[in-house]
């Protein structure tokens, strides 16, 4: 999206921060095209979290979220760090500097934070989806993907571990927190099918890609045990549209970038 | 002190272990009483002449404090006398808290922090994240203590509350 007054800066007067992983090696194209998707996954996923920092219904939430969107925003930070090595642009280049069509993330990720409920439900779809996916990216051809894979696939865990515990407290809990899980899951549902899809690039890349559809199966058996420990069903439904990999997005994803794009463009390079 | 190019073996050796005693003095600024070396975080120091490199490894992939332990390895290696310091880091292979070092959870224990306990499971093994052990609660010693939420005041713990002393404290969770 474009901020007004901010279409005559320049990349390049950005002052670029010095690099994270500094002994990283250049990423094909076709590796960097992945690194994208997976890293803008991360940032808005992280992004979106970040705004229940003292908004959520207890301290220690306020502070579990916000630990978890830390831990994705470092995710984010090393997956488009060597994104960006493909083609001389720094993390904060494609952070900042990139209009919606140009970011790779699953709609799941732009989805509202809505009310607790919904934020649970994204984060136990998430949180799922990407330990399945870093367990096994982990055993990448590349080493860079799999080293970042590594390191994530532990803190994943821990945020798998949050989202149960908090489905388990919202289903067996109240009427009304039933209720209101029972809406979150509707809601967001039809937003489980996108990560999985394959694509052309993930043929061209071999083995230093995960194959989204083989993940499919490992991440419904864990999501049937939670729901089974919460007495709820696997909802059925319609499935979205999706296109998210090929940066066709919902007017949502443009809020989100708008309020994070901000202070970078209105201020190009500014430090604090 | 830097050892110039024609050092001996010997002298090279002791360069090295020079700059990283060195190195090592730097302290994470979120538990300031223990080293980079106490937690497990200082991987490599290489001398060259006047030029250090030496490899740090985040203990968590979004921990804020490595831009301020990267400015403060090379400010302490300057200060050293070294002409050239060149901080990098690594993500693998992945830290994880059996790195950190005997000494380490002892001052961690007296700081007020309960260490991690047991060890972290082979990275990627599926299953539960296992927190057997009961922690103990670093004011009073009682194992009576139970987890307020599994995240706390920075990435690396957990808050926790013993039910003896009633008081409220960090647990470095294991990763």
């Amino acid at each position: 999206m474009s901020v007004p007054g901010s279409a005559h800066v320049a990349v390049d007067v950005v002052a670029l921060e010095e690099e994270l992983v500094s002994r990283g090696v250049a990423a094909s194209a076709d590796v960097a095209e992945y690194a994208l998707w997976l890293g803008d996954d991360a940032l808005i996923l992280a992004q979106q979290l970040g705004w229940w920092i003292s908004r959520a219904p207890e301290l220690e939430e306020d502070v579990a979220l916000g630990n978890i969107a830390l831990d994705l925003l470092g995710h984010a930070r090393s997956l488009l760090h060597y994104a960006g090595s493909a083609s001389g642009r720094s993390e904060d280049d494609l952070a900042y500097w990139r209009d919606a069509p140009e970011f790779r993330s699953v709609h799941l990720v732009e989805q509202p934070n809505g009310d607790f409920a919904h934020t649970i439900v994204r984060q136990l779809i998430a949180s799922h989806y990407l330990f399945e996916l870093y367990l096994r990216l982990q055993l990448s051809s590349d080493a860079t993907l799999a080293a970042i894979a590594a390191k994530a696939v532990k803190e994943v865990d821990y945020h798998r571990d949050h989202s149960r515990q908090w489905v388990l407290r919202l289903a067996l809990g109240t009427d009304e927190s039933r209720r209101r899980l029972e809406t979150a899951l509707a809601d967001l549902w039809p937003y489980v099918d996108e990560p999985f899809r394959d694509a052309p690039l993930i043929d061209r890349l071999g083995d230093v890609a995960v194959r989204p559809s083989s993940l499919r199966e490992p991440f419904d058996a864990a999501i049937a045990d939670v729901f089974a420990e919460a007495e709820c069903e696997v909802p059925h439904g319609p499935i979205a549209r999706g296109g998210g990999r090929d940066g066709v997005h919902s007017e949502y994803l443009e809020y989100i970038l708008g309020e994070m794009q901000l202070l970078t463009r209105q201020h190009p390079g500014a430090r604090w | 002190m830097p050892a110039g190019q024609g050092a001996s073996a010997s002298e090279r050796v002791e360069a090295q272990r020079d700059a990283w005693r060195t190195a090592a003095t730097v302290v994470d600024p979120e538990i300031p009483v223990l080293t980079i070396e106490d937690l497990g975080i200082l991987r490599d120091v290489a001398v060259s002449g006047d030029i250090v490199d030496v490899t740090i490894t985040p203990t968590y992939s979004g921990c804020p404090a490595m831009d301020a332990i990267r400015d403060d390895v090379r400010g302490a290696l300057t200060s050293a006398g070294y002409s050239t310091v060149r901080v990098h880091l690594t993500l693998s292979p992945a830290w994880t808290t059996d790195w950190m070092s005997e000494a380490g959870k002892r001052k961690l224990q007296r700081y007020g922090i309960a260490a991690p306990t047991g060890h972290a499971r082979a990275a990627g093994a599926s299953g539960p994240v296992s927190l057997t052990l009961a922690v103990k609660c670093p004011h009073c010693n009682s194992l009576n203590t139970r987890e307020l939420s599994r995240f706390g005041s920075t990435s690396c713990k957990a808050l926790y509350e013993c039910r003896d002393c009633l008081e409220p404290f960090d647990y470095f969770k294991v990763i």
